[in-house]
């Protein structure tokens, strides 16, 4: 699917050689987000990747850009305070299931009803892969893993209905097997404006294999192809309520409201960083609050 | 001199904070200094409330015990505070409240019934203006001008018009002019207006606050916390005006990694919690630690651990804020003792924090965050912006092979920032070459933790010098650190002012790490004798110096029962001392 495009950012592709297993779901997240970089034409100084910590985030070291490998669970209020300090870069959170729906989730919650505008795209492996095969939030009931052996009690979170009722403006899914059509929905998150999450469904050939490329393969279908109408709450939350017979593919919610910048008073004067500095001496008239003069 | 201790307790509800506040104002209205101190359980209503004001023509630096006019609006303040009054000292309580018997008068202190209630009733006033009249009599009482209580109400109420402006001076003056138809027997202390120059009145809060704004902060973020919410709520009220984005964020990790992203984005970060909040900060510190991502961090210090007693003061994180995450990395941990210095070290923090890219700590209290003191205006030409080794935009779209962790001698990279075309880098909380790629080599490691580690070293030569304060020669050395500052001067200054054979001196730390042991080292050497004081229970300064500096201080003055340190104990304890 290569398309050749002018403005081609060679330093996406100067970088070290990654380390995930072979046949891992991650190999088709990086080449589609990097694919999606170039179509959009945008050069380094447009935007910033913050990773979080896990499988997905030792992308940092496969792609040249400014990039800031966060801790496990807190890429999210990380790339919040990136928007609000320069919000001219377009944010975006490479994490994974277990380090935003499981440490960071409350971070998730917030940048949701703030309409955060941030891009977070979730590796969705349903495991812990980088230390070597623990449940996951997203496992399900009887999953047994290393720290499981009896199988899992709690149910599985559902992300995506939890987006839809919690604020995200955008909510979508893709499919690491899928790369063509991942590609646009990493473009359709990163062109939107307000909170995206797009869950990536992302096969663990080494500690999931029950959830590899077959499982998906037989289940997904894409939405716009199945008459869906992404602007309605109801059928969206319907449409991510089902049993997993079937698994949909694409923009399943989206309705744009103001972002949280867009509200902060202070930004309408222009991003932060780039304002002038106050001169110490505007600071008379604070100081005038404080002060009494004698009688 | 003039020292007049005036402290008023009530029931939370009466407006005890408010009233209190207005008459540390209209004291300097009338051209003398004041500390203020208050004291308050952590309940939002009921339970017992004072608030305290020391006003004097001279410096002062701290609350006394003693009290000269205790204004009781219930019997409990009565019952609790009454042998605190000095001889030739008056006690005013609201006889609406509750009755005095007529032999309660045994000592040479006045006692005068104010009909709080009947006095509001009787104008037609709301219950809610009682402390207007109560400031009213204050002010005949000690034969004030009643003129600067309108002048406060006017500009308290500007924005409710003047009918609300009218209501609360007319309660005002119903009170003042009950006292002077009915004048106290027995009581003559006077605050008549002197001449004086303009004066700040602040607390801790407001100080960091306005030092924050000063100092260049862009962005502030925090989740509400006793005692730092009031920076919190200093900062959300002017930072539109002043232009910074103010976030208060669902909890304290997201507050420091909100921060950290801020300023890894450009922006000068800020973030005020408690001990309690700074522990769930303590991940994100290390995030800082290693990405080199400036952070200015306040730790308001009150009685731990876990929640602990929220409402009073402590100084039990010091040890906790130096050695705070897993493994090194270079610090900087402020600690100032005075209002005036919480302004200035919180401007300064900004620039440190970006000269040295690490996180800075303002390390102060309870004591120091609540209580008001006035101070000369501060001199905003003094204030400086220095953004250390940040490269411009202009020169990051053109860099050539930049390398944001470069080895350097000083151990302090150029600094860039996203956005920049060519300057590209990865802030990377896994160890990392000069670029940011991980790297888990054992060289590369050395490398970095080294580089790291030398620019505190770089820093350390900036600050060997702390305040001493005192007789050059002296039979006793003291040494404290952050507000126990203001007790230890007030003691120095009433020991002198009973007698000049007593020889004491005070090296006052304000900057706690890096540990400026050579100019501790060097007051310990020649004392005579030696004596701590600090409010922990383990002397956790004592054992930093013992660490830093191999000097053991034998005598000790600890606190850990959330009260702060007043100077008459302190006077004590400095004369136990001397006649060992």
């Amino acid at each position: 699917m290569c398309e050749t495009h002018n403005m081609i950012q060679t330093n996406l592709y100067d970088s070290k050689s990654p380390t995930w297993c072979p046949g891992c779901g991650d190999y088709g997240i990086w080449a589609s987000l990097r694919t999606s970089l170039n179509q959009l034409g945008w050069g380094a100084e447009k935007y910033a990747v913050v990773y979080g910590v896990g499988c997905s985030g030792n992308m940092t070291d496969f792609i040249k850009c400014h990039g800031f490998h966060s801790l496990h669970g807190r890429a999210v209020p990380n790339a919040e305070g990136i928007k609000l300090a320069n919000h001219e870069l377009t944010v975006i959170c490479e994490v994974g299931d277990g380090d935003c729906y499981g440490e960071g989730g409350n971070h998730l919650l917030h940048a949701m009803r703030g309409n955060a505008d941030i891009k977070v795209l979730v590796h969705d492996n349903r495991v812990y892969g980088l230390t070597t095969g623990q449940t996951a939030p997203t496992s399900p009931s009887g999953f047994k893993s290393k720290s499981t052996p009896q199988g899992v009690i709690e149910l599985p979170v559902n992300p995506l209905s939890f987006a839809i009722t919690q604020g995200a403006s955008f909510v979508a899914q893709g499919f690491a097997g899928d790369t063509i059509y991942l590609i646009k929905l990493i473009t359709e998150a990163l062109s939107h404006k307000g909170f995206a999450l797009l869950n990536i469904l992302q096969p663990c050939v080494s500690f999931n294999k029950f959830y590899g490329y077959a499982y998906y393969k037989e289940r997904i279908y894409r939405l716009e192809e199945d008459n869906h109408n992404p602007e309605s709450k109801e059928e969206a939350l319907k449409r991510v309520m089902q049993d997993e017979t079937r698994i949909p593919l694409g923009i399943i919610y989206k309705k744009e409201r103001p972002t949280y910048q867009d509200q902060v008073g202070v930004l309408a004067k222009g991003t932060l960083v780039k304002q002038p500095m106050n001169n110490p001496k505007e600071f008379t008239s604070l100081l005038n609050i404080f002060t009494e003069n004698p009688l | 001199m003039i020292n007049l201790t005036w402290k008023i307790g009530g029931e939370a509800g009466f407006g005890i904070m408010t009233t209190g506040h207005m008459f540390s104002k209209i004291a300097v209205k009338h051209g003398y200094k004041i500390f203020d101190y208050i004291e308050y359980p952590s309940l939002i209503r009921g339970g017992h409330n004072v608030y305290e004001v020391r006003v004097s023509d001279e410096e002062i630096y701290s609350q006394e015990k003693k009290v000269d006019f205790l204004f009781a609006l219930n019997k409990e303040t009565y019952d609790l505070h009454k042998e605190e009054v000095r001889e030739g000292g008056i006690i005013v309580y609201n006889s609406d409240n509750f009755k005095l018997n007529t032999g309660e008068k045994e000592r040479n202190v006045a006692i005068y019934s104010l009909p709080l209630s009947k006095i509001i009733s009787d104008i037609g006033a709301q219950k809610v203006m009682e402390n207007n009249v109560a400031l009213g009599a204050t002010i005949a009482i000690l034969s004030m001008e009643i003129n600067a209580l309108y002048l406060i109400i006017e500009s308290i109420f500007r924005k409710k018009g003047q009918e609300v402006i009218d209501k609360n001076k007319e309660a005002a003056k119903a009170g003042y002019e009950y006292v002077t138809k009915n004048p106290p027997d027995g009581f003559d202390h006077k605050l008549l207006p002197r001449k004086a120059e303009p004066q700040i009145i602040a607390t801790g809060n407001e100080a960091a606050g306005m030092g924050a704004f000063v100092g260049g902060c862009q962005f502030f973020v925090a989740y509400p916390m006793t005692p730092s919410s009031a920076l919190l709520h200093i900062m959300a009220m002017y930072g539109e005006k002043y232009g910074v984005v103010v976030k208060h964020a669902e909890d304290e990790i997201s507050v420091m990694n909100m921060a950290i992203g801020a300023s890894y984005a450009g922006a000068r970060s800020m973030i005020g919690t408690a001990g309690g909040g700074f522990s769930l900060m303590v991940e994100g510190l290390g995030l800082a630690g290693i990405t080199e991502t400036p952070v200015v961090v306040m730790v308001g210090q009150r009685p731990g651990p876990a929640t602990g007693m929220p409402t009073w003061t402590s100084q039990g994180d010091l040890q906790f804020v130096i050695h705070a995450a897993q493994d090194e990395f270079p610090r900087i941990v402020l600690t100032p003792g005075d209002i005036n210095e919480v302004f200035w070290l919180t401007a300064e923090a900004f620039n440190l924090a970006e000269i040295y890219q690490t996180p800075v700590f303002i390390l102060t209290d309870k004591y120091l965050l609540e209580s008001h003191a006035s101070v000369p205006v501060f001199e905003l030409n003094q204030v400086k912006i220095n953004r250390g080794k940040l490269i411009s935009f202009e020169e990051g779209d053109i860099a050539e092979n930049y390398l944001r962790y470069k080895v350097t001698e000083d151990g302090i990279p150029k600094r860039a920032l996203p956005g920049m075309k060519k300057a590209l880098f990865i802030a990377n909380s896994y160890e990392h070459d000069e670029y940011g790629w991980s790297t888990e080599d054992p060289k590369e490691r050395v490398r970095q933790v080294d580089r790291r580690a030398r620019k505190l070293e770089t820093f350390k030569k900036t600050i060997s010098k702390q305040n001493v304060y005192g007789d050059t020669v002296a039979d006793l050395s003291i040494v404290a650190w952050g507000s126990t500052k203001g007790p230890v001067l007030q003691a120095m200054k009433d020991i002198k002012g009973r007698s000049d054979k007593i020889k004491v001196n005070f090296l006052h730390i304000t900057h706690a790490w890096p540990f400026p042991a050579d100019c501790v080292g060097d007051f310990l050497m020649k004392a005579k004798r030696t004596m701590i004081i600090e409010s922990n229970s383990y002397s956790q300064m004592g054992l930093l110096i013992r660490e830093q500096t191999g000097f053991d201080i034998k005598n000790k003055y600890l606190k850990y029962d959330g009260r702060p340190f007043y100077p008459e104990d302190i006077q004590n304890k400095i004369m136990e001392v001397i006649n060992l």
